[in-house]
Protein backbone atom coordinates (compact mmCIF):
# COMPACT_ATOMS: atom_id res chain seq x y z
CA UNK A 1 0.00 0.00 0.00
CA UNK A 2 1.42 3.12 -1.03
CA UNK A 3 1.59 6.33 1.38
CA UNK A 4 1.37 9.86 0.87
CA UNK A 5 1.43 12.66 3.05
CA UNK A 6 1.12 16.57 2.42
CA UNK A 7 1.01 19.56 4.33
CA UNK A 8 0.86 17.51 7.56
CA UNK A 9 0.97 19.45 11.08
CA UNK A 10 0.48 17.26 14.33
CA UNK A 11 -0.27 19.05 17.48
CA UNK A 12 0.29 17.77 20.82
CA UNK A 13 -0.53 19.38 24.03
CA UNK A 14 -1.01 22.77 21.47
CA UNK A 15 2.91 22.33 20.49
CA UNK A 16 3.21 21.42 17.20
CA UNK A 17 5.38 18.60 16.63
CA UNK A 18 5.16 17.56 13.37
CA UNK A 19 5.14 19.87 9.70
CA UNK A 20 5.81 17.34 6.83
CA UNK A 21 4.95 19.09 3.58
CA UNK A 22 5.43 15.83 1.37
CA UNK A 23 6.66 12.42 1.69
CA UNK A 24 5.79 9.52 -0.29
CA UNK A 25 6.16 6.00 0.33
CA UNK A 26 5.64 4.20 -2.70
CA UNK A 27 4.11 0.17 -1.78
CA UNK A 28 6.35 -2.17 -0.68
CA UNK A 29 9.35 0.01 0.38
CA UNK A 30 10.94 -0.16 3.89
CA UNK A 31 11.47 3.63 4.52
CA UNK A 32 13.98 3.93 7.58
CA UNK A 33 13.46 7.21 9.46
CA UNK A 34 16.42 9.16 11.68
CA UNK A 35 16.43 11.80 13.69
CA UNK A 36 17.34 13.21 17.13
CA UNK A 37 14.59 12.84 20.03
CA UNK A 38 12.19 14.94 19.69
CA UNK A 39 12.52 15.12 15.84
CA UNK A 40 8.76 13.91 15.62
CA UNK A 41 9.67 10.52 14.11
CA UNK A 42 6.82 8.12 16.93
CA UNK A 43 4.74 11.18 16.04
CA UNK A 44 4.36 10.69 12.15
CA UNK A 45 4.57 6.67 12.72
CA UNK A 46 1.24 7.73 15.44
CA UNK A 47 -0.20 9.66 12.48
CA UNK A 48 -0.09 7.29 9.78
CA UNK A 49 -1.41 4.76 12.06
CA UNK A 50 -4.83 6.79 12.75
CA UNK A 51 -3.97 7.12 16.47
CA UNK A 52 -3.13 10.87 16.36
CA UNK A 53 -5.06 13.20 14.60
CA UNK A 54 -3.35 15.63 12.50
CA UNK A 55 -4.67 19.02 13.03
CA UNK A 56 -4.12 19.92 9.12
CA UNK A 57 -3.08 18.09 5.57
CA UNK A 58 -3.79 14.23 4.69
CA UNK A 59 -2.28 11.02 4.75
CA UNK A 60 -3.42 9.59 1.67
CA UNK A 61 -3.56 5.62 1.07
CA UNK A 62 -3.27 3.98 -2.26
CA UNK A 63 -3.69 7.98 -3.65
CA UNK A 64 -7.06 7.89 -1.72
CA UNK A 65 -7.55 10.33 1.17
CA UNK A 66 -9.57 8.32 4.07
CA UNK A 67 -11.76 9.67 6.45
CA UNK A 68 -9.32 10.05 9.80
CA UNK A 69 -9.61 7.07 12.04
CA UNK A 70 -11.43 4.32 9.89
CA UNK A 71 -11.13 1.17 11.30
CA UNK A 72 -10.77 -0.95 8.35
CA UNK A 73 -7.96 1.34 7.47
CA UNK A 74 -6.66 1.08 10.91
CA UNK A 75 -6.68 -2.81 10.36
CA UNK A 76 -4.67 -2.84 7.49
CA UNK A 77 -1.94 -0.95 9.27
CA UNK A 78 -0.13 -2.42 11.99
CA UNK A 79 2.61 -1.05 14.54
CA UNK A 80 5.63 -2.50 16.88
CA UNK A 81 7.02 -0.15 19.48
CA UNK A 82 10.26 -0.11 21.20
CA UNK A 83 8.64 -1.79 24.59
CA UNK A 84 7.18 -5.38 23.12
CA UNK A 85 3.85 -4.86 24.95
CA UNK A 86 2.96 -8.18 25.37
CA UNK A 87 -0.09 -9.04 27.51
CA UNK A 88 -0.37 -11.62 30.22
CA UNK A 89 -0.81 -14.40 28.55
CA UNK A 90 0.48 -17.52 26.45
CA UNK A 91 2.40 -16.61 23.20
CA UNK A 92 -0.20 -17.73 21.35
CA UNK A 93 -2.60 -15.91 23.31
CA UNK A 94 -0.72 -12.82 22.36
CA UNK A 95 -0.43 -13.44 18.76
CA UNK A 96 -3.48 -14.20 17.93
CA UNK A 97 -4.82 -10.67 19.27
CA UNK A 98 -5.03 -9.02 15.99
CA UNK A 99 -7.03 -12.69 14.27
CA UNK A 100 -9.42 -12.24 17.42
CA UNK A 101 -9.83 -8.51 17.21
CA UNK A 102 -10.81 -8.86 13.59
CA UNK A 103 -13.02 -11.69 14.31
CA UNK A 104 -11.07 -14.03 12.16
CA UNK A 105 -12.24 -17.37 12.91
CA UNK A 106 -10.88 -19.71 15.81
CA UNK A 107 -10.46 -22.45 13.61
CA UNK A 108 -7.96 -20.38 11.05
CA UNK A 109 -5.68 -19.24 13.85
CA UNK A 110 -3.53 -22.19 14.61
CA UNK A 111 -2.10 -23.05 11.18
CA UNK A 112 -1.65 -18.78 10.82
CA UNK A 113 -0.06 -18.42 13.99
CA UNK A 114 2.19 -21.18 13.71
CA UNK A 115 3.69 -20.64 10.53
CA UNK A 116 4.03 -16.79 11.51
CA UNK A 117 6.19 -18.07 14.68
CA UNK A 118 8.39 -20.48 12.44
CA UNK A 119 9.02 -17.36 10.09
CA UNK A 120 10.49 -15.73 13.19
CA UNK A 121 11.90 -18.63 15.04
CA UNK A 122 10.41 -19.12 17.81
CA UNK A 123 7.32 -21.46 17.31
CA UNK A 124 9.15 -23.54 20.39
CA UNK A 125 7.58 -20.37 22.67
CA UNK A 126 4.01 -20.81 21.57
CA UNK A 127 2.92 -22.23 24.79
CA UNK A 128 5.30 -20.62 27.31
CA UNK A 129 3.83 -17.71 29.28
CA UNK A 130 4.67 -13.58 27.61
CA UNK A 131 6.53 -13.08 31.33
CA UNK A 132 8.63 -15.80 30.97
CA UNK A 133 10.42 -14.90 27.77
CA UNK A 134 13.95 -12.93 27.25
CA UNK A 135 13.83 -9.38 26.18
CA UNK A 136 14.75 -10.87 22.29
CA UNK A 137 12.09 -13.04 22.42
CA UNK A 138 9.19 -10.93 23.62
CA UNK A 139 10.41 -8.46 21.02
CA UNK A 140 10.19 -11.41 18.44
CA UNK A 141 6.76 -11.98 19.97
CA UNK A 142 5.37 -9.05 19.46
CA UNK A 143 6.59 -8.56 15.64
CA UNK A 144 4.61 -12.23 14.85
CA UNK A 145 1.91 -10.14 16.88
CA UNK A 146 1.90 -7.68 14.04
CA UNK A 147 2.40 -9.60 10.70
CA UNK A 148 0.34 -12.59 11.77
CA UNK A 149 -2.93 -10.83 10.50
CA UNK A 150 -1.06 -9.97 6.89
CA UNK A 151 -1.20 -5.84 7.14
CA UNK A 152 -0.36 -3.56 3.93
CA UNK A 153 1.41 -1.13 6.61
CA UNK A 154 3.90 -2.01 9.02
CA UNK A 155 5.41 0.77 11.41
CA UNK A 156 8.21 0.04 13.16
CA UNK A 157 9.25 2.58 16.46
CA UNK A 158 12.62 1.46 17.06
CA UNK A 159 11.59 -1.84 18.20
CA UNK A 160 15.21 -2.89 18.21
CA UNK A 161 16.96 -0.74 20.74
CA UNK A 162 16.55 -2.74 23.77
CA UNK A 163 18.00 -5.73 22.39
CA UNK A 164 20.85 -6.91 22.71
CA UNK A 165 23.57 -5.52 19.92
CA UNK A 166 24.72 -9.39 18.57
CA UNK A 167 20.94 -10.00 18.29
CA UNK A 168 20.03 -7.21 16.44
CA UNK A 169 21.26 -7.49 12.91
CA UNK A 170 19.96 -11.18 12.67
CA UNK A 171 16.26 -9.76 13.61
CA UNK A 172 16.88 -6.77 11.48
CA UNK A 173 18.21 -9.26 8.28
CA UNK A 174 14.56 -11.86 9.36
CA UNK A 175 12.70 -8.96 9.28
CA UNK A 176 14.08 -7.55 5.64
CA UNK A 177 13.42 -10.71 4.58
CA UNK A 178 10.04 -11.18 5.59
CA UNK A 179 9.08 -7.80 4.61
CA UNK A 180 10.18 -8.33 1.18
CA UNK A 181 8.73 -11.67 1.00
CA UNK A 182 5.05 -10.42 1.77
CA UNK A 183 5.94 -6.90 -0.29
CA UNK A 184 4.93 -4.84 3.23
CA UNK A 185 5.02 -1.22 2.98
CA UNK A 186 7.19 -0.29 5.90
CA UNK A 187 8.37 2.80 8.34
CA UNK A 188 11.08 2.07 10.77
CA UNK A 189 12.16 4.71 12.84
CA UNK A 190 15.38 4.41 14.97
CA UNK A 191 18.15 6.15 15.98
CA UNK A 192 20.84 3.82 14.80
CA UNK A 193 22.19 4.84 11.70
CA UNK A 194 23.20 1.24 10.62
CA UNK A 195 20.15 -0.25 11.71
CA UNK A 196 18.82 2.36 9.44
CA UNK A 197 21.10 1.32 6.63
CA UNK A 198 20.20 -2.21 7.02
CA UNK A 199 16.51 -2.21 6.58
CA UNK A 200 15.70 1.04 4.97
CA UNK A 201 15.92 1.30 1.14
CA UNK A 202 15.76 5.22 1.78
CA UNK A 203 16.45 7.06 4.84
CA UNK A 204 14.53 10.28 5.80
CA UNK A 205 15.89 12.35 8.41
CA UNK A 206 13.62 14.83 10.62
CA UNK A 207 14.44 17.26 12.89
CA UNK A 208 12.39 19.36 15.12
CA UNK A 209 9.34 18.09 13.42
CA UNK A 210 10.48 18.79 9.69
CA UNK A 211 11.48 16.50 7.05
CA UNK A 212 15.39 17.74 6.60
CA UNK A 213 16.35 15.10 4.16
CA UNK A 214 15.60 11.85 2.32
CA UNK A 215 16.79 9.84 -0.22
CA UNK A 216 18.67 6.48 -1.26
CA UNK A 217 20.34 5.74 1.98
CA UNK A 218 24.05 6.38 -0.02
CA UNK A 219 23.03 9.96 -1.16
CA UNK A 220 22.01 10.26 2.57
CA UNK A 221 25.61 9.09 4.02
CA UNK A 222 27.77 10.58 1.99
CA UNK A 223 26.14 13.95 0.78
CA UNK A 224 24.21 15.30 4.29
CA UNK A 225 21.97 18.36 3.64
CA UNK A 226 22.87 20.19 6.77
CA UNK A 227 25.97 20.06 9.29
CA UNK A 228 23.16 18.21 11.90
CA UNK A 229 22.13 15.28 9.46
CA UNK A 230 26.01 14.75 8.84
CA UNK A 231 26.30 14.33 12.56
CA UNK A 232 23.29 11.98 12.73
CA UNK A 233 24.61 9.52 9.75
CA UNK A 234 28.14 9.38 11.14
CA UNK A 235 30.11 12.54 9.88
CA UNK A 236 31.84 13.03 12.83
CA UNK A 237 34.36 15.88 11.39
CA UNK A 238 31.98 18.63 10.92
CA UNK A 239 33.40 21.93 10.72
CA UNK A 240 33.18 25.06 9.87
CA UNK A 241 35.27 26.34 6.53
CA UNK A 242 35.03 29.07 3.45
CA UNK A 243 35.67 28.64 -0.11
CA UNK A 244 39.03 30.50 -1.13
CA UNK A 245 39.45 29.16 -4.59
CA UNK A 246 37.63 27.19 -7.12
CA UNK A 247 38.80 25.88 -10.32
CA UNK A 248 37.37 23.17 -12.17
CA UNK A 249 35.21 21.75 -9.76
CA UNK A 250 37.43 21.71 -7.28
CA UNK A 251 37.30 23.85 -4.45
CA UNK A 252 39.82 24.86 -2.10
CA UNK A 253 38.46 25.75 1.21
CA UNK A 254 39.98 26.53 4.37
CA UNK A 255 39.04 25.27 7.44
CA UNK A 256 41.01 26.84 10.77
CA UNK A 257 43.51 28.32 8.90
CA UNK A 258 44.43 25.41 7.28
CA UNK A 259 43.66 24.51 3.52
CA UNK A 260 42.14 21.29 2.08
CA UNK A 261 40.90 20.54 -1.23
CA UNK A 262 37.18 19.19 -2.07
CA UNK A 263 35.48 17.77 -4.98
CA UNK A 264 32.90 20.69 -5.43
CA UNK A 265 31.11 23.44 -7.23
CA UNK A 266 31.16 25.94 -4.54
CA UNK A 267 31.83 29.34 -5.44
CA UNK A 268 34.47 31.27 -4.13
CA UNK A 269 33.86 33.34 -1.06
CA UNK A 270 31.04 30.74 0.36
CA UNK A 271 30.88 29.74 3.73
CA UNK A 272 30.51 26.16 4.21
CA UNK A 273 30.64 22.93 6.36
CA UNK A 274 33.82 20.70 6.05
CA UNK A 275 32.29 17.09 6.46
CA UNK A 276 34.43 14.09 6.29
CA UNK A 277 33.93 10.94 7.29
CA UNK A 278 36.67 9.45 9.89
CA UNK A 279 36.77 5.89 7.91
CA UNK A 280 37.88 8.23 4.49
CA UNK A 281 40.76 9.18 6.66
CA UNK A 282 43.81 7.46 6.32
CA UNK A 283 46.64 7.74 8.83
CA UNK A 284 50.66 6.68 7.91
CA UNK A 285 53.95 7.70 9.35
CA UNK A 286 55.98 9.24 7.52
CA UNK A 287 55.45 10.48 3.42
CA UNK A 288 52.79 8.62 1.60
CA UNK A 289 53.87 6.93 -1.73
CA UNK A 290 52.35 7.62 -4.56
CA UNK A 291 48.43 7.78 -4.16
CA UNK A 292 44.87 9.82 -5.30
CA UNK A 293 44.95 11.47 -1.92
CA UNK A 294 45.04 15.11 -2.63
CA UNK A 295 45.16 16.18 1.11
CA UNK A 296 47.70 15.46 3.02
CA UNK A 297 47.87 17.05 7.06
CA UNK A 298 49.74 16.34 9.88
CA UNK A 299 49.19 16.02 13.76
CA UNK A 300 49.48 14.85 17.24
CA UNK A 301 47.66 11.83 18.38
CA UNK A 302 45.21 12.95 21.18
CA UNK A 303 43.22 9.85 21.76
CA UNK A 304 43.00 6.38 21.20
CA UNK A 305 39.52 4.35 21.43
CA UNK A 306 39.63 0.92 20.40
CA UNK A 307 35.90 0.12 19.06
CA UNK A 308 34.50 -3.60 18.15
CA UNK A 309 36.45 -4.40 14.82
CA UNK A 310 38.32 -0.88 14.42
CA UNK A 311 39.62 2.00 16.48
CA UNK A 312 39.13 5.32 16.81
CA UNK A 313 41.62 7.64 16.71
CA UNK A 314 41.65 11.41 17.34
CA UNK A 315 44.43 13.78 15.54
CA UNK A 316 45.28 17.40 16.42
CA UNK A 317 46.27 19.24 13.46
CA UNK A 318 44.70 22.80 13.94
CA UNK A 319 41.55 20.81 14.51
CA UNK A 320 40.75 17.56 15.82
CA UNK A 321 39.86 15.02 13.31
CA UNK A 322 38.84 11.52 13.91
CA UNK A 323 39.43 8.87 11.86
CA UNK A 324 38.06 5.36 11.57
CA UNK A 325 41.17 2.66 11.33
CA UNK A 326 41.53 -1.29 11.63
CA UNK A 327 43.16 -3.42 14.05
CA UNK A 328 45.81 -4.53 12.37
CA UNK A 329 46.76 -1.32 10.97
CA UNK A 330 46.42 0.34 14.55
CA UNK A 331 48.80 -2.35 15.53
CA UNK A 332 51.28 -1.86 12.10
CA UNK A 333 51.38 1.90 12.95
CA UNK A 334 52.21 1.62 16.60
CA UNK A 335 49.79 4.56 17.15
CA UNK A 336 50.00 6.22 21.16
CA UNK A 337 48.77 9.26 22.40
CA UNK A 338 51.38 12.47 21.39
CA UNK A 339 52.71 10.42 18.17
CA UNK A 340 52.95 12.33 15.05
CA UNK A 341 51.18 11.00 12.19
CA UNK A 342 50.45 12.27 8.63
CA UNK A 343 46.30 12.16 7.84
CA UNK A 344 45.52 11.81 3.88
CA UNK A 345 42.19 11.79 2.53
CA UNK A 346 40.58 12.15 -0.74
CA UNK A 347 39.27 15.57 -2.33
CA UNK A 348 36.07 13.36 -3.34
CA UNK A 349 35.31 12.03 0.69
CA UNK A 350 34.80 15.81 1.54
CA UNK A 351 31.96 16.76 1.69
CA UNK A 352 30.53 20.56 1.84
CA UNK A 353 27.50 21.79 2.97
CA UNK A 354 26.05 25.40 2.54
CA UNK A 355 26.49 27.53 5.73
CA UNK A 356 24.19 30.41 6.48
CA UNK B 1 -13.07 -16.69 79.00
CA UNK B 2 -16.01 -19.21 79.80
CA UNK B 3 -18.23 -16.37 77.60
CA UNK B 4 -15.67 -16.72 75.19
CA UNK B 5 -15.92 -20.74 75.30
CA UNK B 6 -19.59 -20.87 75.40
CA UNK B 7 -20.01 -18.57 72.32
CA UNK B 8 -17.60 -20.31 70.10
CA UNK B 9 -19.29 -23.84 70.74
CA UNK B 10 -22.75 -22.17 70.74
CA UNK B 11 -21.77 -21.14 66.89
CA UNK B 12 -20.21 -24.54 65.89
CA UNK B 13 -23.90 -25.91 67.11
CA UNK B 14 -25.71 -23.42 65.03
CA UNK B 15 -23.51 -24.35 62.21
CA UNK B 16 -23.40 -27.86 62.36
CA UNK B 17 -27.49 -28.27 63.31
CA UNK B 18 -28.24 -25.98 60.40
CA UNK B 19 -29.86 -23.65 62.63
CA UNK B 20 -33.61 -22.55 60.77
CA UNK B 21 -33.27 -19.15 62.06
CA UNK B 22 -29.33 -18.75 61.16
CA UNK B 23 -29.58 -20.23 57.81
CA UNK B 24 -32.11 -17.65 56.61
CA UNK B 25 -29.49 -14.68 58.50
CA UNK B 26 -27.00 -15.94 56.73
CA UNK B 27 -28.94 -16.46 53.29
CA UNK B 28 -30.08 -13.17 53.27
CA UNK B 29 -26.60 -12.21 53.73
CA UNK B 30 -24.95 -13.82 50.79
CA UNK B 31 -28.14 -12.12 48.71
CA UNK B 32 -27.96 -8.96 49.78
CA UNK B 33 -24.26 -8.15 49.84
CA UNK B 34 -24.06 -10.77 46.53
CA UNK B 35 -26.64 -8.70 44.79
CA UNK B 36 -24.98 -5.49 45.67
CA UNK B 37 -21.42 -6.85 44.54
CA UNK B 38 -22.84 -7.45 41.33
CA UNK B 39 -24.50 -4.34 40.62
CA UNK B 40 -21.66 -2.47 41.35
CA UNK B 41 -19.26 -4.62 39.61
CA UNK B 42 -21.76 -3.40 36.37
CA UNK B 43 -21.49 0.22 37.73
CA UNK B 44 -18.26 0.47 38.97
CA UNK B 45 -16.05 -0.99 36.48
CA UNK B 46 -17.64 1.09 33.61
CA UNK B 47 -17.05 4.16 35.83
CA UNK B 48 -13.73 3.23 36.55
CA UNK B 49 -12.32 2.31 33.08
CA UNK B 50 -14.35 6.18 31.26
CA UNK B 51 -11.81 7.67 34.59
CA UNK B 52 -8.98 6.03 33.39
CA UNK B 53 -9.19 5.69 29.25
CA UNK B 54 -10.70 8.82 28.42
CA UNK B 55 -10.24 12.61 29.25
CA UNK B 56 -13.52 14.51 29.39
CA UNK B 57 -14.11 17.87 31.52
CA UNK B 58 -14.57 17.33 34.86
CA UNK B 59 -12.69 13.69 34.95
CA UNK B 60 -10.67 15.02 37.99
CA UNK B 61 -14.00 16.12 39.92
CA UNK B 62 -15.25 12.86 39.38
CA UNK B 63 -12.43 11.13 40.01
CA UNK B 64 -11.34 12.74 43.60
CA UNK B 65 -16.01 12.20 44.41
CA UNK B 66 -15.47 8.88 43.39
CA UNK B 67 -12.18 8.64 45.97
CA UNK B 68 -14.28 10.17 48.62
CA UNK B 69 -16.76 7.57 47.29
CA UNK B 70 -14.33 5.04 48.53
CA UNK B 71 -14.37 6.29 52.28
CA UNK B 72 -18.06 7.14 52.52
CA UNK B 73 -19.20 6.41 56.06
CA UNK B 74 -22.05 3.49 55.86
CA UNK B 75 -23.78 5.16 58.18
CA UNK B 76 -24.43 8.22 55.81
CA UNK B 77 -25.46 6.31 53.26
CA UNK B 78 -28.11 4.92 55.71
CA UNK B 79 -28.93 8.38 56.32
CA UNK B 80 -29.22 9.54 52.38
CA UNK B 81 -31.00 6.29 51.47
CA UNK B 82 -33.37 6.24 54.27
CA UNK B 83 -34.02 10.11 53.67
CA UNK B 84 -35.03 9.25 50.09
CA UNK B 85 -36.93 6.25 50.59
CA UNK B 86 -39.13 7.47 53.35
CA UNK B 87 -42.70 6.90 53.17
CA UNK B 88 -42.72 11.11 52.77
CA UNK B 89 -39.52 11.08 50.96
CA UNK B 90 -38.57 11.71 47.21
CA UNK B 91 -38.81 8.14 46.27
CA UNK B 92 -41.77 7.28 49.49
CA UNK B 93 -43.74 5.96 46.26
CA UNK B 94 -41.80 2.60 45.52
CA UNK B 95 -42.37 1.34 49.09
CA UNK B 96 -39.22 0.01 49.37
CA UNK B 97 -37.63 1.00 52.62
CA UNK B 98 -37.51 -1.80 55.13
CA UNK B 99 -37.13 -4.22 52.29
CA UNK B 100 -33.90 -6.34 51.18
CA UNK B 101 -33.82 -3.99 48.03
CA UNK B 102 -33.38 -1.20 49.93
CA UNK B 103 -30.74 -2.53 51.53
CA UNK B 104 -29.25 -3.33 48.44
CA UNK B 105 -29.24 0.06 47.14
CA UNK B 106 -27.29 1.65 50.26
CA UNK B 107 -24.60 -1.34 49.74
CA UNK B 108 -24.26 -0.54 46.09
CA UNK B 109 -24.00 3.08 47.37
CA UNK B 110 -21.21 1.88 49.31
CA UNK B 111 -19.33 -0.58 47.01
CA UNK B 112 -19.48 1.17 43.53
CA UNK B 113 -17.41 3.73 44.30
CA UNK B 114 -14.77 1.20 45.82
CA UNK B 115 -14.82 -0.75 42.24
CA UNK B 116 -14.54 2.04 40.27
CA UNK B 117 -11.70 3.39 42.26
CA UNK B 118 -9.97 0.09 42.44
CA UNK B 119 -10.60 -0.34 38.43
CA UNK B 120 -9.30 3.27 37.62
CA UNK B 121 -6.19 2.20 39.47
CA UNK B 122 -6.07 -0.87 38.14
CA UNK B 123 -6.30 0.07 34.49
CA UNK B 124 -3.92 3.41 35.43
CA UNK B 125 -1.25 1.08 36.63
CA UNK B 126 -1.04 -0.70 33.12
CA UNK B 127 1.36 0.69 30.85
CA UNK B 128 0.50 4.06 29.42
CA UNK B 129 1.61 2.87 25.17
CA UNK B 130 -0.60 -0.73 25.74
CA UNK B 131 -3.58 1.61 24.52
CA UNK B 132 -1.95 2.52 21.38
CA UNK B 133 -0.62 -1.03 21.34
CA UNK B 134 -4.02 -2.56 20.92
CA UNK B 135 -6.10 -0.11 18.94
CA UNK B 136 -2.78 -0.45 16.49
CA UNK B 137 -3.21 -3.59 15.85
CA UNK B 138 -6.88 -2.93 14.58
CA UNK B 139 -8.84 -2.93 18.12
CA UNK B 140 -11.95 -0.92 18.07
CA UNK B 141 -12.73 1.31 21.42
CA UNK B 142 -15.06 -1.38 23.09
CA UNK B 143 -12.45 -3.95 22.04
CA UNK B 144 -9.62 -2.02 23.75
CA UNK B 145 -11.35 -1.61 27.14
CA UNK B 146 -12.33 -5.42 27.53
CA UNK B 147 -8.61 -6.49 26.25
CA UNK B 148 -7.22 -3.74 28.91
CA UNK B 149 -9.59 -5.46 32.01
CA UNK B 150 -8.67 -8.57 30.82
CA UNK B 151 -5.02 -7.72 31.04
CA UNK B 152 -5.77 -5.99 34.88
CA UNK B 153 -7.79 -8.73 35.93
CA UNK B 154 -5.80 -9.62 39.35
CA UNK B 155 -5.95 -6.08 40.19
CA UNK B 156 -9.71 -6.13 39.35
CA UNK B 157 -10.68 -9.39 41.88
CA UNK B 158 -9.07 -7.27 44.63
CA UNK B 159 -11.83 -4.69 43.69
CA UNK B 160 -14.12 -7.12 44.28
CA UNK B 161 -13.41 -8.54 47.42
CA UNK B 162 -12.74 -5.37 48.66
CA UNK B 163 -16.36 -4.44 47.59
CA UNK B 164 -17.87 -7.54 48.52
CA UNK B 165 -15.57 -7.05 51.80
CA UNK B 166 -17.18 -3.73 52.82
CA UNK B 167 -20.73 -4.58 52.23
CA UNK B 168 -21.01 -8.21 53.87
CA UNK B 169 -18.89 -6.12 57.22
CA UNK B 170 -21.27 -2.87 56.86
CA UNK B 171 -23.96 -2.55 59.43
CA UNK B 172 -25.00 1.26 59.79
CA UNK B 173 -26.43 1.42 56.88
CA UNK B 174 -28.29 -2.18 56.49
CA UNK B 175 -29.69 -1.34 60.37
CA UNK B 176 -31.23 1.75 58.77
CA UNK B 177 -32.95 1.19 55.58
CA UNK B 178 -33.46 -2.65 56.65
CA UNK B 179 -34.66 -2.33 59.92
CA UNK B 180 -33.35 -5.60 61.10
CA UNK B 181 -36.69 -7.43 60.66
CA UNK B 182 -36.68 -11.13 61.49
CA UNK B 183 -37.25 -13.09 58.13
CA UNK B 184 -37.01 -10.50 56.29
CA UNK B 185 -34.40 -7.83 56.52
CA UNK B 186 -32.11 -9.77 59.43
CA UNK B 187 -28.51 -9.89 58.50
CA UNK B 188 -25.52 -11.20 60.35
CA UNK B 189 -24.45 -7.89 61.28
CA UNK B 190 -27.45 -6.52 62.28
CA UNK B 191 -28.44 -9.82 63.78
CA UNK B 192 -24.96 -9.41 65.74
CA UNK B 193 -25.58 -6.10 66.59
CA UNK B 194 -29.21 -7.53 68.34
CA UNK B 195 -27.95 -9.96 70.18
CA UNK B 196 -25.24 -8.10 71.48
CA UNK B 197 -27.56 -5.11 72.95
CA UNK B 198 -29.32 -7.46 74.44
CA UNK B 199 -26.62 -9.53 75.83
CA UNK B 200 -26.72 -12.45 74.50
CA UNK B 201 -23.26 -13.08 74.26
CA UNK B 202 -22.87 -16.35 72.77
CA UNK B 203 -25.06 -16.36 70.26
CA UNK B 204 -22.94 -12.77 69.25
CA UNK B 205 -19.64 -14.24 69.29
CA UNK B 206 -21.77 -16.93 67.24
CA UNK B 207 -22.84 -14.78 64.35
CA UNK B 208 -19.57 -12.94 64.51
CA UNK B 209 -17.58 -16.60 63.82
CA UNK B 210 -20.31 -17.46 61.27
CA UNK B 211 -19.56 -13.94 59.56
CA UNK B 212 -15.68 -13.82 59.89
CA UNK B 213 -15.99 -17.55 58.38
CA UNK B 214 -18.22 -16.45 55.81
CA UNK B 215 -15.86 -13.43 54.36
CA UNK B 216 -13.07 -15.46 55.11
CA UNK B 217 -14.19 -18.48 52.44
CA UNK B 218 -15.30 -16.02 49.97
CA UNK B 219 -11.95 -14.41 49.95
CA UNK B 220 -10.19 -17.33 49.74
CA UNK B 221 -11.83 -18.18 46.96
CA UNK B 222 -11.01 -15.15 45.10
CA UNK B 223 -7.82 -15.24 46.62
CA UNK B 224 -6.83 -18.57 45.35
CA UNK B 225 -7.89 -17.83 42.00
CA UNK B 226 -5.35 -14.55 41.71
CA UNK B 227 -2.83 -16.48 42.85
CA UNK B 228 -3.35 -19.38 40.38
CA UNK B 229 -3.27 -16.92 37.35
CA UNK B 230 0.02 -15.09 39.20
CA UNK B 231 1.59 -18.51 38.30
Amino acid sequence: MSIEIRDLEVFRKKKKVLSIEKLEIPAGQILSILGPNGAGKSTLLLAIAQLIEPKKGEILFEKQPVPWGNLDLRRKISMVFQDPLLLDDTVFGNVATGLKVRGIPRKEWKNRILEQLGLLGIVHLAKRSSRSLSGGEAQRVSLCRALVFSPEVLLLDEPFAALDPASRPVLIAELKKLLRQKGITALFVTHDRNEALMLGDRIAVLEAGRLIQIGAPQEVFSTPATASVAALVGVENVLPGKVVHQEQGVATIEVQGIEVRAVSEAREGEKIWFCLRPEDVVLHIGPLGPSSLRNHLEGTVRSVLPLEAQVRVTIDCAFPVAALITKQAFFDLELREGKVVGLSFKASAVHLIPRS
Amino acid sequence: MEMIRAGFLEALRLLFALDPAVMEVVRLSLLVSGAATFLSLLLGIPLGSVLALSDFPGRKLLFSLVNTGMGLPPVVVGLIVSVLLWRSGPLGFIHLLYTPSAMVIAQVAIAFPIVAGLTAAALGALPPQLKLQLEALGADRFQVVLLLLREARLPLLAAVMAGFGGVISEVGASMMVGGNILGQTRVLTTATVMETSKGNFEAAIALGLILLLLSFSVNLALTLIQQKKRI
